[in-house]
């Protein structure tokens, strides 16, 4: 059985800065991290691999310097690694970046399950997982907060909607994006780290993918015409139960139900 | 002067035109909590009266009363303390400083803050570091006052390399027991202008004068930290590597010792799972710097010594979402064990750390002897344990003589090792005896003293560190 995990390096910042003259992501002299929700979907490959034995290959596209979240998903236990790094998949949405993946998993091959996280923390559109899964046309599912049973053929999961929760089960060759906190990630072995370094990292450009047609991938690939960026504002909701004791416990009962802490139906 | 005035309807009637009416409380309006700090089984006692301060001049006519008419005052602030430090052992009043809680200054060019003593320890942590700077003591418990910090002289996770709260107050406004506000210290960065008056009140528990205002110094914040979490398979392997640690050419920030079971507690108690959770033993050392470089040097070294002495892995915590589960893991230690168990003691020793070792080592054989959990866990980089004994199951009366016995035997035991009684959490009223045992009769000959030259009536937080 092979899983494969889509890792993204992103910016190791709480907070993403705009450029506000030319709404570009300030990137330079930011250290960098390997996408947090990725960790999670590293994790949940790992868990897997403790039950069925898997092997587990991780992928990312970007520039060189992105081996540096490869090493440390080796570090964290994945068998393999590759880069699709090519001047050809410079500047790709959502669109060419998910079309760009999947051409790497493809030349992968024999891949059973393919587990990315949620979302990025720097583009947070949360749609490259499910849009693999589309461009390969195999079943996918997001928001998996719970894995309930991994086995040779495949997988019950429990998916996290917006007002209820799922139990599904999927077949092999599919899809998982999964929620923050379906397993605790470990932390990389430093020693491991240091020998990682030393492992030798796939590499792919497009002439090894199966399909060479440049105006699928990078900025030629991609539709999506970007207007305006900027920095998203936070609303923090707080709010306070001003009734009697029973009136309030049958309001925190309902606001409970409904962030799905305690089970009931409405 | 003991037996102290009972207060009665004529000191209410005064008392109460000190203050602007809802910051004053008698009888059914004074909460619970004020009979108590964090460990109930030190006892309870309620105030007379709970007056809640805003200024020095407002504490400067509750003590210049409470001295005329010889009553008992007892100052506190979040009453997070861990000794009954703010327990109001003869009644009368408390003076509560939570409400003093504005940071007035926070100066660059002096690396200084000024801030009343109710800010909570995490507010101006939060604070300090808005202003591109580090408050660097860093005790476990945020939601205490920085008043209460001063007055504990508390510790914590940083004291390895950047020492304790006392290390860091320049200045203090206090009021006296007879009601003189003073101005001790200031902004300067040292002093040798005769006695400390300053640093005896640090670490006094309120026994010599009311905090009001306190000035501290700030440090350039470091632009990175990053932990290494090392597994062992035991406790004293871990405890052993530290003096190796401590001897590498860098200062480690934080030198932490854990063990599974407590990481267990934790995790319960967290609903959250611990990563990399199956060892024995833990050390979390930690280093800070300006960059990648400099650090990596650091993490090489103490990996390489902690491989040389037993270490089973070491694992990276380089990122804030990893630095916060470790750290949010070990500052929930106490309320995890807390929360394991029925009714608990704790003992807060400090030894060379080259004896932490043989410490929890006796404290494993106490367990055993006594048939009784005991949990620890502390900061093995300055040799101060936490350890606690576990009422569990027990039953009141075995409960009573084993606790006593085993608390008896951890104090010998440290005394025997050249410890001392308390590293940081202080002596309250729950520790009298151990000091007296640890330091001898010249000492606290010496501290009843000076006791007395600052409160001749005995009046302020009576009972406490000494009688």
């Amino acid at each position: 059985m092979r899983i494969v995990v889509c890792v993204k390096q992103v910016p190791d910042t709480q907070k993403v800065q705009v450029d506000p003259v030319t709404g570009v992501l300030i990137r330079n002299g930011i250290e960098t991290k390997m996408n947090p929700y990725d960790l999670y979907a590293l994790e949940t490959a790992l868990r897997i691999k403790e039950k069925t034995g898997a092997e587990i290959d991780v992928i990312t596209m970007g520039p060189d310097a992105a081996k540096a979240v490869l090493y440390e998903a080796m570090a964290l236990g994945a068998d393999d690694a590759w880069l699709m790094s090519d001047r050809r998949f410079a500047g790709a949405d959502v669109l060419a970046t998910s079309f760009t993946l999947a051409q790497g998993i493809k030349t992968i091959g024999d891949v059973d399950l393919i587990l990315c996280g949620k979302q990025t923390t720097d583009g947070d559109t949360a749609q490259v997982g499910p849009a693999i899964g589309e461009v390969l046309k195999i079943p996918h599912v997001s928001w998996v907060r719970k894995l309930m049973d991994a086995d040779e053929k495949g997988l019950t999961v429990q998916q996290e909607m917006m007002d209820s929760v799922a139990d599904v089960r999927l077949n092999y060759p599919c899809l998982l994006t999964v929620e923050k906190g379906i397993f605790e990630p470990g932390l990389p072995s430093y020693l491991k780290m240091k020998e990682a370094k030393k492992k030798d990292i796939h590499l792919l450009n497009m002439d090894k993918c199966e399909c060479r047609d440049a105006k699928r991938y990078g900025l030629s690939g991609s539709p999506t015409q970007v207007e305006k960026i900027f920095e998203p504002t936070y609303d923090l909701e707080s709010v306070r139960l001003e009734g009697s004791t029973e009136e309030n416990a049958a309001a925190l009962f309902v606001k409970l139900q409904e962030m799905k802490v305690i089970e009931g139906g409405k | 002067m003991r037996p102290y005035k009972k207060i009665d309807a004529e000191d209410i009637a005064v008392l109460r035109t000190f203050v602007p009416k809802e910051r004053f409380f008698v009888e059914d309006e004074i909460h619970p909590d004020y009979a108590h700090d964090e460990m109930m089984i030190y006892g309870k006692k309620e105030p007379d009266v709970v007056i809640q301060i805003k200024s020095a001049d407002e504490a400067s006519k509750i003590m210049k009363y409470a001295s005329e008419h010889n009553i008992a005052v007892t100052p506190r602030g979040a009453g997070t303390g861990l000794c009954g430090g703010c327990v109001p052992l003869y009644g009368g009043i408390v003076i509560n400083t939570s409400l003093m809680n504005q940071i007035l200054e926070i100066d660059p060019d002096t690396m200084s803050i000024t801030l009343e003593p109710g800010v909570l320890l995490m507010e101006v942590q939060e604070a300090v570091k808005a202003a591109g700077f580090l408050y660097a003591p860093d005790p476990g418990e945020k939601s205490a006052t920085v008043g209460g910090n001063v007055m504990t002289n508390a510790g914590g996770m940083r004291a390895v390399k950047y020492g304790v709260t006392r290390d860091y107050v320049r200045g203090m406004q206090v009021v006296t027991p007879e009601g003189e506000i003073l101005e001790l210290g200031g902004k300067v960065a040292k002093n040798s202008s005769g006695y400390s008056l300053l640093h005896l009140m640090v670490g006094s528990e309120g026994t010599l004068g009311v905090v009001t205002r306190i000035t501290m110094k700030i440090l350039p914040s470091p632009k990175k930290m990053t932990s290494l979490l090392i597994p062992f398979d035991s406790l004293s392997a871990a405890l052993k590597t530290v003096p190796e640690i401590m001897k590498l050419p860098e200062v480690a920030t934080t030198i932490e010792f854990m063990e599974k079971e407590v990481l267990d507690d934790a995790q319960e108690y967290l609903g959250k799972e611990f990563p990399n959770r199956n060892y024995p033993a833990y050390l979390i050392v930690s280093y800070s710097g300006n960059s990648q470089q400099h650090i990596e040097s650091m993490l090489d070294m103490a990996s390489k010594t902690a491989m040389e002495n037993g270490a089973l892995d070491v694992f990276l915590s380089d990122t804030q979402e990893r630095q916060e589960t470790i750290w949010n893991a070990r500052g929930a230690f106490l309320e995890a064990i807390k929360n394991s168990t029925t009714e608990m003691d704790e003992c807060d020793v400090v030894l060379n750390i080259d004896k932490v070792a043989e410490f929890v080592e006796y404290t494993r054989e106490c367990s055993k002897k006594y048939n009784v959990r005991i949990r620890s866990f502390g900061h093995a980089g300055d040799g101060n344990l936490h350890v606690y004994i576990c009422k569990d199951n027990l039953d009141d009366e075995t409960w009573n003589t084993v606790v006593e016995e085993v608390m008896n035997g951890f104090y010998a035991k440290a005394r025997a090792l050249n410890g001392q009684v308390s590293g940081e959490h202080g002596i309250g009223h729950a520790k009298k005896k151990y000091l007296e045992e640890s330091v001898g009769a010249s000492q606290m000959n010496l501290m009843k003293k000076i006791k007395r030259v600052f409160d001749p009536q005995g009046i302020l937080n009576p009972g406490k560190i000494v009688d």
